[in-house]
């Protein structure tokens, strides 16, 4: 992300240091990750310690330091869908992709994370895909809804 | 659009906008609340868009999407005013028929109607139906008629009366009071009287003072907040803005979960458009308050749902808590006193102020007053989100509402108030909703999520998951939480995998003991509440997991083994092709074996064994037999005896 | 500003408007254990070990006296068989840590703490937070911070201002209860710096 769409979006909280996680959030939602010169940016304009952004960028889940997969694969673990059988859903996609939570697999195809309650709890277990609900997800089932994603 | 000057006006304009509705007029109101979404009613509703306009009907028909209507199990939900024709689980197939058949020719599609599984009976009127029937929706229930996106429904049904009694008529002390009288509780989790609440930032010193609404809903399993503030924004922000004014804040915050992108969308707008109405902004109507308010988005924390958490998020920081030896209502958000409350305690307001608090105290319990809202999800027939008034029996919610559990099921337990509550059996199924008798029984109301859990869910497996779950959301500062949850989670993982040992339940209850004492917040010193409340209703089931190594409920996968029963297995060939790890042998007419070494206990052959044979079973705590010799695996058919 | 007057171990103390507890206690002479204080540092709550039993209004309860406020007419008990079985875990569980860290030695004698309690995950960080707070309040560089959440939560340099800094300054090693620090800046000193070897001639 190029310095100029940074300030862009510091100037549209006006630059305010109780802003940073705004502007961050910001960051992320359009660029997908947090890159090192965005921060430090974002520490020059704000005026706020570097170890205050680093502390931030790793303690709230949303944030990513790294460069993220093509498709997003959240899988919630809330406790409805728990109770339903997600840890079955969620052991069959670790071993599909590869991938633990957290991971981004090395073609940079799957970013896999596990949520804590979508709020779709009558559709439990539910796979999220690049925002796409699917429900009433089975270990069987995994494979197929994975297979379309390139 | 003018601002509306004044409480006459605001009247007028109420006027103007009910003359030009006509209550005959055929209203298609479409759920669109963030779970019927995930379930397909978008494109719903752009279907409907197309087939009204294609059949020619587009001045004479209106379409209303609302918010959550609350029985998400059933959505996406259509309810066809002013007949109140209830149809479920629409999908855009559906659509043109509706329109011909429902819309033009006022006839009823049999198959989209609910059918009640007890009396075998179809049952056509939204508000007949028991899921709705049995509720007392008097905040929930205003999403059914609200287009969150715009203020002329909310107007219509009402809408700012409270907030201009309240600028107008009444004195800022008058509202505190009204709200003090009614007893309203924080429906956030911690009950806390609201009224007192707001008299200690009153009483505060200091000019600048602050409201802020607490939108952070992290319980898993818990969305109502979500489905309140997504589909009824206005009635939150009236509700604030009645608070602003009795404790005397000019600025707020709502904190909103950036994982709510419906709710940060609608709540954004409702601002923006009751700003233009004049109903926020400088001089609201007329009264000369003036009130402004400001979305800030969480960025993924359980833990800034906690308020002193939270204040800090706001103030840009990591949301580490502090100390809560001076509350926060005295030195909160910036050192300011500073009044946080829940979304649905904010939108009980208007109705106290519009009402009286009397009125409010007809419901519920003597501690427990109005009513609270519930998600009930988990083992649950009719999954969705139920309003009902304090002091109804659970029985009443699970059964009566809910439909009890599903597939045959037996019920097992209840667990309330997410991660810092606890698990309720079946011999606590007559107890009352309410703070106080939660608590009592040692669960807690928390936010309002009910999750239930029948037979197959194992209790001990339940106390590890919410440690899991609060180890990741620790927030790391203090050592009775940070260390201390390490440990316990270490020691319950060990148990549900048949590691466990004697005297680990004993120094769990001593980790426990020091979260409770020592720990700095309310997520740590709370966080033994599912193991503690677990082991006191359930202890049986630890000293099997620990003593036996077995797991009563078949499920821990460390202590199961998949066994397929030779006297029920048809050949059938369906586990064998579906195990994902090839671990089934067996073929035409041979009895199938499950290959114990290969076996990663997914579950996939138990799903997919057809009911009819049957034939997989869940073993635990006992060896699996040996398997049957490969000579005495050929399936004799009867057919081929003759 | 008139004294406040409270009651420590039986003993009559007399603190200062603005005291904590930690330091009504400190000025007449009784000891309370601490892992996370420092006089010239706001307090920072985290290692719970200063925990008391404070008698106030009727009710009693524990708090930390390193940030509970000195009130008038107050009965704290800096000793007793819950406050010592709980500093004694919280001692436990940090020694799975850093076992053999000095700090812990005269407090596991007094409290009877095991330091083989607990499977050992020797990380040698236990949050004290004094490098991270000294550095930010003191020194006012914020070369040193806190990262992450929960159990995964660990300080880290930032190295350009690491780089720049802490050679010369390095006044937060001594604070440092076990050796978790000096390790920290010798791994990020190989790692990130750039051309350290100059910058130390």
């Amino acid at each position: 992300m190029n310095k100029e769409r940074v300030d862009q979006i510091i100037d549209k909280h006006n630059g305010e240091a109780s802003s940073l996680i705004q502007v961050l959030l910001d960051i992320q939602a359009e660029n997908s990750w947090l890159p090192k010169e965005a921060l430090e940016r974002v520490a020059e304009r704000l005026q706020v310690p570097m170890t205050r952004i680093q502390h931030i960028a790793t303690f709230y889940k949303a944030f990513s330091l790294v460069p993220k997969g093509r498709h997003q694969v959240h899988i919630c673990m809330g406790t409805a869908c728990h109770v339903r059988g997600a840890s079955r859903v969620l052991d069959t996609v670790e071993g599909l992709t590869g991938i633990k939570p957290g991971e981004t697999d090395l073609d940079l195809k799957f970013s896999l994370e596990i949520v804590n309650c979508l709020g779709c709890c009558a559709l439990g277990p539910v796979m999220e895909i690049d925002g796409k609900t699917h429900g009433k997800m089975t270990p069987a089932q995994t494979a197929d809804v994975l297979k379309n994603y390139q | 659009m003018s601002r509306i000057q004044s409480p006459a006006e605001l009247e007028a304009l109420r006027e103007e906008i009910l003359s030009k509705r006509d209550p005959n007029k055929p209203c298609i109101t479409l759920c669109s609340g963030s779970a019927c979404h995930a379930s397909g009613s978008r494109e719903v509703a752009a279907k409907l868009e197309e087939e009204i306009e294609k059949q020619g009907l587009k001045e004479q028909v209106d379409i209303r999407k609302t918010g959550c209507h609350g029985f998400c199990e059933r959505g996406p939900i259509i309810v066809i005013r002013p007949e109140e024709i209830c149809y479920f689980q629409i999908k855009p197939e559906d659509v043109p028929e509706i329109v011909s058949q429902t819309i033009k020719e006022k006839k009823i599609i049999d198959r989209l109607v609910y059918t009640d599984p007890a009396a075998k009976e179809k049952i056509i009127h939204e508000s007949e139906i028991p899921f709705y029937k049995n509720q007392g929706r008097i905040v929930f229930g205003a999403n059914i008629s609200v287009d969150p996106k715009s203020i002329e429904d909310y107007l219509a049904i009402g809408g700012y009366k409270a907030l201009a009694k309240a600028l107008t008529t009444m004195s800022a002390d008058a509202v505190l009071q009204e709200v003090k009288k009614a007893n309203l509780r924080g429906r956030g989790g911690g009950g806390f009287p609201a009224g007192v609440k707001w008299e200690g930032t009153r009483n505060a010193p200091g000019d600048i003072k602050y409201v802020i609404v607490n939108a952070d809903e992290g319980d898993p399993g818990a969305y109502m907040d979500r489905s309140l503030l997504e589909g009824n924004p206005h009635a939150v922000l009236e509700g604030l803005t009645i608070g602003a004014y009795a404790v005397g804040a000019h600025e707020g915050y709502i904190y909103v979960r950036q994982e709510y992108p419906l709710a940060v969308e609608n709540v954004n707008m409702a601002i923006k458009i009751a700003t233009e109405y004049g109903l926020l902004g400088k001089n609201i109507l007329g009264s000369g308050f003036d009130f402004v308010v400001k979305v800030h988005r969480g960025a993924g924390a359980f833990v800034c749902g906690e308020s002193t958490a939270l204040m800090t998020a706001l103030e840009g920081r990591a949301g580490e808590p502090r100390p809560k030896y001076i509350r926060s209502n005295v030195v909160g958000l910036w050192g300011r006193p500073s009044v946080l409350n829940n979304v649905e305690t904010w939108a009980n307001v208007p109705l106290i102020i519009n009402n009286g608090a009397d009125w409010f105290t007809q419901y519920g319990t003597e501690s427990s007053k109005g009513t609270k809202i519930f998600s009930l999800v988990g083992k649950i027939t009719n999954t969705g989100l139920v309003e009902v008034p304090m002091g109804t029996p659970l029985r009443d919610i699970i059964y009566k509402i809910g439909g009890g559990i599903p597939g045959g099921k037996k019920f097992k337990a209840v667990q309330t108030g997410g991660p810092s509550g606890g698990c309720l059996p079946e011999e606590s199924l007559d107890l009352p909703v309410g703070f106080d008798e939660l608590t009592a029984a040692g669960s807690m109301m928390g936010s309002g999520g009910m999750i239930v859990m029948d037979e197959d869910t194992c209790m001990v497996d339940v106390a590890r998951y919410f440690l899991e779950f609060l180890t990741d959301e620790s927030c790391g500062k203090c050592v009775p939480c940070r260390e201390g949850m390490r440990q316990m989670l270490k020691l319950l993982t060990n148990i549900t995998k048949g590691k466990g040992k004697e005297g680990d339940i004993e120094l769990l209850e001593q980790l426990a003991e020091t979260a409770i004492e020592a720990a700095l917040c309310a997520l740590g010193k709370s966080s033994p509440n599912p193991f503690l409340s677990t082991l006191k209703y359930f202890r049986d089931e630890y000293e099997a997991h620990v003593k036996e190594k077995r797991c009563p409920a078949l499920s821990c996968k460390e202590l199961i083994a998949y066994y397929i029963d030779p006297a029920k297995c048809n050949a059938c060939t369906t586990c064998a092709r579906k195990c994902p790890s090839d671990a089934i042998k067996g073929g035409k007419n041979l009895i199938h074996i499950v290959d114990q070494e290969k076996c990663t206990k997914c579950g996939t052959c138990f799903e997919v064994c057809p009911p009819k044979f049957r034939a997989v079973t869940k073993i635990s705590g006992q060896p699996v037999p040996p398997p049957v010799p490969e000579e005495a695996r050929t399936i004799v058919r009867e057919s081929k005896q003759k | 500003m008139s004294d406040i007057l409270l009651q420590i171990d039986g003993k009559e103390v007399k603190a200062k408007q603005g005291m904590t507890v930690l330091e009504a206690a400190k000025s007449a002479g009784i000891a309370i254990p601490t892992l996370c204080y420092h006089e010239k540092l706001e307090p920072f709550g985290g290692c719970r070990l200063c925990i008391v039993e404070v008698e106030s209004r009727g009710s009693t309860r524990l708090v930390v006296s390193c940030v509970y406020p000195a009130e008038k007419n107050i009965i704290v008990r800096t000793r007793s068989e819950k406050i010592d079985r709980i500093r004694k875990m919280i001692l436990e569980l940090q020694m799975a840590h850093a076992p053999d860290a000095f700090i812990f030695e005269d407090l596991a004698k007094e409290y009877g703490a095991d330091k083989n309690r607990f499977e050992k995950e020797p990380s040698f960080c236990i949050h004290c937070g004094l490098c991270v707070r000294y550095c930010a309040e003191v020194k006012k560089k914020n070369a040193i911070g806190f990262v992450d959440r929960g159990i995964r939560k660990e300080i880290a340099f930032v190295p350009e201002i690491a780089a720049k800094e802490c050679w010369n300054c390095k006044e937060c090693f001594p604070l440092c209860p076990t050796e978790a620090l000096q390790a920290a800046y010798v791994l990020v000193e190989a790692l990130a710096f750039p051309r350290a070897s100059e910058s130390t001639k």
